[in-house]
């Protein structure tokens, strides 16, 4: 599997191009975030309306920033936007919350004392970025230039990415790899030589049948996903819901399957099983598309639904009729790949197991399955060449052999402890939480104590920040431009992010201090660019667009090609044999299991729960808690404990308890919620609370940290993902 | 003359709590305080559980004890839509709606008035539809006169099963929630 065929299929639209409509009511408007009138120098009376996209999660929906004499008000869905459709979900509404937050950090801080001390020094940009780019060059003349590390998340990132590599370091990594989709990436990638992506290529809206394992859409806003989950809810599609939870999805669902945690992988087995055994897969699909078949097939014999009985709890009467329901729908049928995968580490052979379970029913590359993304593919800057890295540190003699495209974050966390294959010594870490993102905070401490400088680029002082040498304060995406966002989509469009107001202190956007960074580091050349408006219109200008235009209309789209095969798109499976993998000879060689099987997975000690944790609809990660619009929605977490299990225990709903992990680490406080939606051998909490950064006051310890529990983590040794469902907790009280 | 209302179908709402976002950005409603909110309703044993998401607010009833308990006519019927409104003026902060209510729908706002959803009547007289409508990312709320046969909301209550809240305190809401 080579780097190549990642996203390879992507088809790249050539077609004519189309500015959409300008906003209307812009036509007031003065240059980009100068809300400052020229003539007068007062500030812009009436109502502004700024298209941008948003930056409260990764789905980076077109938006409208509705400004009003002058200051921020509200934000609404650009009706443009192919990925909002003019709606945003409850985080992009809520995101002038972000540029009000009181506890913002404002200007850049230096630590003068010990790391983990909590005592600052305000400087100024220069200083700052001098004693950074001082730091640098040290370690590159002590260690060479691949010894710093980018941790970055999201399209923020970009340019940080641009001066790293400029630099000399290959060492870019984001945890939305291997300790999210990573599995579910190369679990896909294995079967048709291609990737789910983001977002996701799930044609949920014209599915007729939806199967969700473990994903709670709903809870989980990716507001494309869930718009269409909800049109497809209306329309009346069977919806199958597997959970330890009675989730949101669950109370859509024709069938919910309370699955006993870690199974799930047998009832994708016993599933397949049952479609071929009673020959209710797609067949002529499968002849056509796919490779050893016979295999398989002979394999997954042994996967029957009594087998399966006791394993998942599930009846054998209901695995059989939603094996039916599926067949039905087929190729309508969408067994969603879920994104956050890593879960059990044997993650990318159920995320294998999924990708077979649809190609048995014909879905993938047809209507109501996985559609065919289009890109509209705007040209990059011409830069000069970057120099020539060492290969990166993550994965030392690629004991991983499939973690491929995207770097390990732990692995460069251990690169960091261990100074093997070679030392890490300075981290850039940009809008990514690592106290709340990586398992085992306790390692992530260790290998921030070995370096040489860190950094923390973020809009408030968060967890991570506190750890830093040096605090680099970001304005909010409504207060800066961005690169431009060109997802791959149902339909190939592009779109910008741009201010709507200044940054109130002294933050100053990502693009400035990346590009500030590399002049001080000597690397002025790759920022032949005067300034993010001339990079932005000269990318633009490539394909006849241009900024002016695009501030005006915030989304420009190409031509609607065809995304199913049905349609007319060539059916190609980057895979060594260039058809579905239902046996994986590559797999084979690197001594894995050429078609997925069940492993039994630990289960917890008597009086111990297994702790699952997931989203809500008003949060992202850890990084919007503080947000006061979004605190107000939910300011602490709850711990979900069965009924049955909260009356053998005497807890109370409402009551704050502790929870105690295997390894003896005690959480925060954090509010029972005794309720009949979940089984007994687990508990459940909202990722992202807990938190542990003081000078973030209204999130300060409300809650507890999921994150902070997941002491144990089990990695998958095909790609190296980190899985974080294998822990258990009991109830302490408090003292 | 025009009856407001709303429709709100609870198969497709998520609870994802987007409406009390945009109804906070849109009428300023104050830190620590909802003109709407999230109800979810489970019974049953797991797994076998009934669950029922939805969206509440002021139900603007057509029998309205808020305003006929208040003492300086501050909570009136608009004239337009049969929207029920509180005069900020007029309000002296008594709470005797607020106990009147059946739904729980008001509050007193710190500025000392009692407070509640208007139906987003400042956007309704403009032709647009409320925020928290506007704004559903499941497009789970319809607005609209439930006096005219033809409007959506009318067509919706004609073709499907639905709901009030509390129908027995005989307040006439006009907020429906198909099931």
């Amino acid at each position: 599997m080579d780097q190549l065929s990642r996203r390879r299929f992507l088809k790249i639209s050539g077609s004519t191009i189309a500015a959409t409509a300008a906003i209307t009511g812009l036509s007031s408007i003065v240059k980009g975030a100068n809300k400052i009138e020229e003539k007068t120098g007062k500030p812009v009376k009436g109502i502004q309306k700024i298209p941008t996209f948003c930056d409260l999660c990764f789905w980076k929906c077109g938006a409208i920033a509705y400004v009003r004499d002058g200051k921020l008000w509200k934000v609404e869905g650009n009706p443009e936007d192919p990925l909002s459709k003019g709606r945003l979900c409850p985080r992009g509404t809520g995101g002038v919350g972000a540029s009000f937050d009181k506890d913002r950090l404002k200007s850049p801080l230096i630590r003068r004392t010990d790391r983990g001390k909590d005592e600052w020094v305000k400087v100024t940009w220069d200083e700052a970025l001098d004693h950074i780019a001082g730091k640098m060059n040290k370690i590159k003349s002590d260690y060479g230039p691949e010894s710093m590390a980018l941790f970055s998340h999201g399209i923020g990132g970009n340019f940080f990415k641009h001066t790293i590599k400029a630099f000399g370091s290959n060492n870019i990594t984001a945890p939305s790899f291997a300790q999210c989709r990573g599995p579910r990436e190369i679990g896909f990638e294995l079967t048709y030589g291609d990737v789910v992506g983001s977002p996701e290529r799930t044609d949920i809206e014209n599915a007729k049948c939806l199967v969700l394992l473990g994903s709670h859409l709903g809870e989980n806003m990716h507001n494309t996903q869930v718009q269409e989950f909800a049109e497809a809810v209306g329309k009346g599609a069977t919806i199958i819901t597997v959970d330890p939870r009675f989730s949101v999805a669950a109370g859509k669902s024709k069938y919910y399957l309370p699955i006993k945690p870690g199974t799930d992988l047998a009832l994708l087995l016993t599933w397949m099983n049952i479609l071929v055994t009673e020959g209710l897969y797609d067949k002529e699909y499968v002849q056509k598309f796919g490779f050893g078949f016979e295999q398989f097939a002979a394999e997954i014999k042994q996967y029957t639904s009594e087998w399966a009985y006791p394993i998942t709890g599930i009846e054998p009467t209901v695995i059989r009729e939603t094996a039916y329901e599926m067949a039905r729908y087929k190729p309508a049928t969408l067994i969603h790949p879920g994104r956050h995968a890593t879960w059990y580490g044997d993650d990318a052979q159920r995320s294998r197991a999924v990708a077979l379970l649809n190609a048995l029913l014909g879905s993938w590359g047809r209507k109501g399955g996985f559609y065919q993304p289009v890109k509209f593919g705007l040209p990059g800057y011409d830069y000069p060449e970057y120099p020539k890295a060492k290969e990166t540190a993550d994965n030392p003699n690629r004991k991983y052999p499939f973690a491929e495209g995207e770097l390990l974050s732990t692995g460069l966390r251990d690169a960091t402890i261990t100074g093997e294959p070679y030392p890490i010594k300075g981290w850039i870490v940009y809008a990514t939480n690592l106290l709340q993102a990586l398992p085992n905070q306790a390692e992530t401490i260790k290998a921030i104590q070995n370096l040489d400088l860190l950094v923390v680029v973020d809009v408030v002082p968060s967890e991570i920040a506190g750890w830093a040498d040096v605090v680099l304060p970001e304005s909010t995406y409504l207060e800066r431009y961005d690169d431009i966002s060109d997802s791959p989509f149902r339909e190939p469009f592009i779109a910008l992010r741009q201010p709507a107001v200044e940054a109130p202190h002294d933050q100053k956007p990502n693009w400035w201090m990346a590009k500030k960074l590399a002049e001080k580091l000597g690397l002025g050349k790759y920022y032949p660019w005067k300034n993010i408006e001339e990079y932005l219109d000269t990318r633009l200008k490539k394909v006849g667009l241009s900024l002016e235009q695009m501030k005006k209309t915030g989304i420009a789209k190409r031509a609607q090609s065809p995304i199913y095969f049905e349609d007319g798109v060539q059916p190609n499976f980057f895979t060594p044999s260039g058809k579905i993998e239902f046996y994986s000879l590559q797999l084979k060689e690197h001594g894995f299991d050429p078609v997925p099987k069940f492993t039994k997975h630990e289960e917890p000690p008597a009086g111990y729960f297994r702790l699952l944790y997931g989203r809500a609809p008003v949060h992202t990660f850890s990084k919007t808690q503080s947000n006061p619009i979004l605190n107000d929605m939910m300011s602490e977490n709850e711990v979900w404990v069965n009924a049955d299990i909260a009356r053998r225990y005497g807890l109370k709903n409402g009551e704050y308890i502790k929870l105690k992990n295997t390894d003896g680490i005690v959480s925060n406080k954090i509010k029972v919620k005794v309720t009949e939606r979940i089984r007994t051998d687990c508990v459940y909490m909202v990722h992202g609370f807990g938190q542990t950064a003081a000078r973030i006051r209204n999130t300060y310890l409300k809650g507890a940290s999921d994150a902070q529990l997941v002491t144990k983590y089990k990695m998958d040794p095909i790609m190296g993902g980190t899985a974080m469902n294998v822990n258990f907790v009991t109830f302490e009280w408090e003292a | 003359m025009a009856r407001y209302g709303m429709v709100i179908d609870t198969i497709r709402c998520v609870g994802c709590q987007d409406c009390v976002v945009a109804c906070k950005t849109e009428n300023n409603v104050p830190e620590g305080y909802n003109r709407d909110w999230i109800v979810t309703e489970a019974n049953g044993k797991f797994p076998n559980i009934n669950m029922e998401i939805r969206t509440e607010r002021c139900n603007h009833c057509s029998n309205t004890p808020c305003v006929a308990c208040c003492p300086t006519g501050a909570s009136h019927i608009h004239d337009v839509g049969g929207v029920v409104l509180v005069d900020h003026d007029k309000c002296i902060g008594c709470k005797a709606c607020l106990a009147a209510c059946p739904y729980d729908a008001r509050f007193v706002n710190p500025e000392g008035y009692a407070d509640k959803c208007t139906f987003c009547i400042h956007r309704v007289e403009k032709g647009e539809d409320p925020a928290c409508v506007s704004v559903c990312p499941t497009h789970c709320m319809f607005f609209g006169d439930l006096d005219d046969p033809n409007s959506e909301v009318s067509k919706l209550l004609q073709s499907r099963k639905h709901h009030t809240l509390i129908p027995e305190a005989g307040t006439k809401p006009n907020i429906f929630y198909l099931t």
